[in-house]
């Protein structure tokens, strides 16, 4: 029992940052909740009989006295059913709720469970009483939504002889499903879901190397820098240059099985955007909602900035858990900067050394602990699962020699790099394909020749030839301009004026544009470096270029991205043997 | 530094001295029971009462900052009331709409404090995003650059980026005065917070509004060049209170205007500077960004709530340079921003807006079938397209010179003047329809040979481009 004496009571407040005496009753990260209003806040430093903890919510009004309870628990995540097709804030507070209880507004204080309690699941065993399991074992299994089948784990830490198994049927959150004795004789009592402290990554059995592409239906992305499963990647940009619309559309459109998505101090309307959106689409594999799939996380720029902290902590927890269940997980977190200018302001009001641009010391380190929370992984219950980590990253001014963009390089393999000039001549996605790498190339190329095209290997390498040679050739162009060059240079320079038109840009606003399969990526590019190599009979055959690129093919290539899926090829043939046609023609004609 | 102990006289809540002044902030220990955040009264000897608000607070030392500023204060004879709540204000649609206030919500127009209202706390609550409406209805300002290629819709926070001396105040007024949202809706009204601006514009701006009418409907904070700095953090967030009530418990399509926010992000630097924090780029506190977000993300539209709420804040760029941490972190919060830029101000074009850099987010939403019409979004796709290359002709053009230029791009270099004299240029009073301004950019694409017109389809260019009369 506490007695009043003892009682841990504030004693400094500024802004989310609030200091607590005595603090012998607390461990570092434990969750507290402080004042009246039991405002939720985690211990972040213990000095002697001072604790300092950031609080998750707003403190006007809190006054020093006020009293701080302890949880016993470091800051944690609900783990279990009811996440998918959900949107929480930045402490797993689930807003639908928040808004059923308070209104339009978010208040603050007590808010019940993040997981509803009183939510029916039907929930299957699969082992029978008597067996001995481990953590991370597979119990049984539930439809969370159509796409997903949300399988119940033992939880990681426990193990030994399941004493009691529930049958087949209807149970809630609240309810046993499972008994477990342990060796030493612990009796753990299991239900649908359990708890998980977010600052600690979630045991796997064996890490694997990723292997496969995560196909995300972006032309740019999936055919030059490319993603694979496990992996991770940057999306760095000035304001403005599509950083969210590229993660909207791989929220989307990612053949993954689990969409996790922050929004991490960025705009309210975006994620209003996300909620509107994601119901109405279909997924393209399975032709169920794709909202059926994702689960958001919503820390908007007006909300506290210490839960902005803990949201990119508690997505990624999140998809943990579902890749132990052996999913493929892609967490899109918009913006990494946010998240980084918050530890800043934390950083601040605790009065540390700053380093560079008024970061701590341990930026750096943080990012790498997050995205070393990437990758492909045999699970404790033997299954393969991985999460995917793709962070936008908002350097001021656009300056990528800025700290956040400068280590998420050294962390990230695949560097998205945006461009305010092509973004500001409305050509999306704006992604530099200059300054852009993917570490995956190798790795996803058996793949693509093997599902998708023998010949894209050389496909793909001779248009980036012909995009190399042409920024090269750019840079006379702007001195000189484009007559100045032979007509073997005017090709290169009319070669890639297609393939960044009719290829790299990519509209995500057009129903059909927006989505590519690898297919039809890969017969689209086909058709333009069919036309592109036959421009080179027309060049050698001295006949002015701009009588081939005034065909009426040509607007038929313009066309095709716009109008096919590329589930047939047979157009896109057609095409081909269309270039073949107008261009033998045009030389014919010369000849005679 | 001497110690003056402040000793509790008048309940709890009242202090005599100050330990310790330093520029808008003060010192005061010995202070029991008071909260984060909360009001703070400071009565100097001559009696003239300040305001205040405690930024932060430990057992016994409250440090608090002064709107009206310190000068003046003794620290011995100063008192000191807490007053146990937050800056509030009192909201209602009859005490406020037709009114001129100071920048602490005052009024300067002669009439009564307001008294019969809601008592709101100026800093708001955030929105749930999960409450919000996904702003789409279109509102036509009648200026072309704008309406045609940087839309913008009920409900969003879009910025006009300027530089000193550049047109933005014409701009904004010409806005509230052509804007369809308030023209056709008895339910509208106009709230301007104005911060640090000279005398003589916000009497611009309030002749601009008598002019058209609206006086009647348009509230005014003022907080003018020569009043008291740290005032202006408080201005826009009264203002904002008075447009949400409006806007989400009466109902009304609210138009803000918040000018001018380098000065308030100024005000902001100088009080972090006194605390003696840690500064990020250019002195400003590493959380600028959080706390501009706190006023531009007061801005959207709710589920069923009527009302709405449109952000117009103007910013001057120091130097013109756009990455400057007041419009870049700016720019990284609202949706979208018109840049106004010198080089076009110098030719002589009004409004100056350099459509490039310029961006509204929410026009995919806002246009198309329905909206405005079905071709709006290719048109000013290519428009964007075909004025980014005329640019970059223009500059060859420079080098080389016109007649050097190949055929093609010659046609974009008559693209980049007729673009600049026959579709960004209009009158201050020229209110054009968004069928006349999509007509425009359809004679200018039509400029450009048919194989240059790659973001349009070709049943549009039929359809809109070839009906063309003449140029
Ligand atoms: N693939 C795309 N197709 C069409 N339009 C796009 C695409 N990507 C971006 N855009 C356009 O660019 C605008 C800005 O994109 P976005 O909001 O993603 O920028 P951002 O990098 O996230 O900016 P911020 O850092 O300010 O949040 C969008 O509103 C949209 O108009
Ligand atoms: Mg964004």
């Amino acid at each position: 029992m506490e007695s009043a004496t003892q009682q841990t009571l504030v004693t400094m407040i500024s802004g989310p940052v609030v200091k607590a005496r005595p603090a012998h009753r607390f461990s570092m990260n434990e969750m507290v909740e402080v004042g009246d209003e039991r405002l939720v806040g985690e211990v972040i430093d213990l000095d002697e009989d001072l604790a300092t903890i950031q609080v998750y919510e707003d403190t006007t009004g809190l006054r020093p006295g006020a009293a701080v309870y302890a949880k016993g628990l470091p800051l944690y995540v609900e783990l279990g059913p009811g996440l998918i097709g959900e949107i929480f804030d930045g402490v797993q507070r689930p807003l639908e709720i928040l808004r059923g209880k308070w209104g339009d507004f978010i208040r603050r204080g007590k808010t019940g469970t993040a997981l509803p309690r009183d939510r029916v699941w039907q929930f299957t065993p699969s082992v029978k009483h008597g067996a001995v399991v481990s953590p991370g074992e597979i119990l049984g299994e539930l439809p969370e939504s159509q796409l997903i089948t949300h399988r119940i784990m033992v939880p990681p830490g426990v193990q030994g002889t399941l004493e009691h198994i529930v049958p087949k049927g209807d149970y809630t959150l609240d309810d046993v499903i499972a008994v477990i004795r342990s060796p030493s004789d612990t009796i753990h009592e299991l239900k649908l879901f359990h708890r998980w402290p977010v600052r600690k990554i979630r045991p796997y059995r064996e890490r694997l190397v990723p292997s496969e592409p995560l196909i995300t239906g972006q032309r740019v992305i999936d055919t030059f820098f490319p993603l694979a499963r496990g992996g991770t990647a940057g999306i760095p940009g000035g304001f403005g240059t599509g950083k969210t619309v590229a993660q909207h559309q791989l929220s989307k459109w990612a053949d993954a099985d689990i969409i996790v998505y922050i929004g991490c101090g960025e705009r309210g309307n975006e994620m209003t955007g996300v909620l509107v959106d994601l119901p109405k689409l279909l997924d393209p594999r399975t032709q169920h909602p794709l909202i059926e799939r994702t689960i958001l996380i919503a820390n908007t720029s007006d909300m506290p900035v210490a839960a902005r902290e803990a949201s990119i902590y508690t997505g990624v927890t999140i998809a943990e858990y579902y890749r132990d269940m052996g999913y493929d997980v892609a967490l899109m977190a918009d913006s990494t900067s946010r998240w980084a200018e918050a530890l800043r302001e934390i950083s601040g009001r605790l009065e540390e050394m700053p380093a560079e641009e008024g970061f701590p010391a341990y930026l750096a380190s943080r990012l790498a602990a997050f995205y070393e929370r990437a990758g492909q992984v045999v699970s404790l219950a033997g299954k393969k699962g991985s999460v995917t980590l793709i962070g936008a990253v908002s350097p001021p001014g656009g300056d990528f020699s800025e700290p956040v963009t400068m280590h998420t390089k050294r962390f990230v393999q695949c560097f998205w790099a945006l461009d305010k000039e092509l973004a500001s001549a409305r050509y999306f996605p704006a992604i530099n394909y200059l300054q852009s790498y993917s570490a995956y190339i190798s790795v996803v190329e058996p793949w693509w020749t093997e599902k998708v095209g023998s010949t894209w290997k050389t496909l793909r390498e001779k248009t980036i030839n012909i995009l190399q040679e042409d920024s090269r050739l750019q840079n006379i162009v702007k001195l000189l301009g484009e007559e100045a060059l032979p007509d073997d240079q005017k090709r290169i320079i009319e070669g890639a004026r297609l393939i960044k038109n009719d290829f790299l840009q990519q509209s995500a606003y057009d129903p059909v544009d927006t989505y590519a399969g690898p297919e039809k990526q890969f017969l689209l590019l086909d058709v333009i470096l069919h036309f592109i190599e036959r421009l080179a009979d027309v060049v050698k055959a001295r006949i002015p270029l701009f009588r081939a690129t005034e065909l009426p093919v040509v607007v038929e290539i313009h066309r095709l991205k716009f109008t096919q899926r590329g589930d047939d090829p047979g157009p896109f043939m057609s095409i081909k043997e269309r270039i073949d046609k107008e261009i033998n023609a045009l030389l014919h004609r010369q000849d005679t | 530094m001497e110690t003056v102990t402040g000793h509790a006289m008048k309940g709890a809540l009242e202090y005599i001295g100050l330990d310790r002044i330093s520029g808008p902030l003060v010192v005061i220990s010995g202070v029991k029971g008071v909260g984060f955040g909360e009001l703070v009264e400071i009565v100097p000897s001559d009696g003239q009462s300040r305001q205040g608000r405690i930024l932060s607070i430990s057992e016994d030392v409250a440090v608090v900052e002064v709107f009206e500023g310190t000068s003046g204060l003794a620290q011995p004879t100063t008192r000191v009331r807490f007053l146990g709540r937050p800056f509030e204000i009192i909201v209602s649609r009859e005490e406020v709409l037709g009114r001129i206030f100071d920048g602490l919500g005052q009024p300067l127009d002669g009439g009564p404090v307001p008294l019969r209202g809601e008592r709101r706390n100026i800093n708001g609550l955030p929105i749930n995003p999960v409450a919000r409406a996904y702003p789409q209805d279109f509102i036509q300002t009648g200026i072309s650059a704008i309406d045609g290629m940087n839309t913008l819709v009920r409900g969003q926070k879009l910025p006009i980026f300027s530089g000193s001396g550049l047109p933005h105040n014409d701009l904004a007024a010409q806005i509230v005065r052509q804007a369809r949202l308030l023209t056709e809706d008895e339910g509208f009204a106009v709230i301007f917070g104005a911060m640090g601006v000279r005398h003589d514009e916000a009497e611009t701006f309030r002749r601009s509004f008598e002019e058209s009418g609206v006086l009647k409907k348009v509230a005014m904070f003022l907080n003018l060049a020569d009043d008291p700095t740290v005032e202006r953090l408080i201005t826009p967030r009264i203002a904002l209170t008075v447009a949400e009530y409006l806007a989400f418990e009466e109902g009304m399509h609210i138009l803000v205007i918040l000018t001018d926010m380098t000065n308030y992000c100024e005000a902001l630097r100088e009080v972090a500077t006194s605390k003696g924090e840690v500064p990020s780029r250019k002195g400003y506190p590493g959380y600028l960004y959080s706390d501009l977000a706190s006023i531009y993300e007061r801005a959207g539209r709710i589920i069923d709530r009527q009302g709405s709420i449109t952000q117009i804040a103007i910013l001057t760029m120091p130097d013109d340079d756009i990455t400057h941490p007041i419009p870049d972190l700016t720019g990284y919060i609202t949706e979208g921003q018109i840049v106004l830029d010198r080089s076009l101000a110098q030719r002589g074009i009004y409004p100056p807006i350099n459509v490039l850099p310029s961006l509204s987010r929410l026009m995919s939403d806002g246009i198309g079938e329905g909206r405005t019409r079905k071709d709006h979004g290719n048109l000013a796709s290519q428009l964007y397209a075909a004025y980014a290359r005329a640019r970059q002709v223009q500059r060859l053009a420079s080098i080389i010179g016109e007649e050097d230029l190949s055929a093609t791009d010659k046609l974009y270099h008559t693209f980049a003047r007729e673009f600049h004299e026959r579709f960004l240029q209009q009158g201050a009073d020229e209110n054009r329809t968004i069928t006349r301004t999509l007509e425009l950019g359809w004679e200018l694409v039509m400029l450009l040979p048919e194989q240059e017109l790659t973001r349009v389809k070709p049943e549009e260019i039929d359809q809109y481009g070839k009906k063309r009369t003449s140029i």
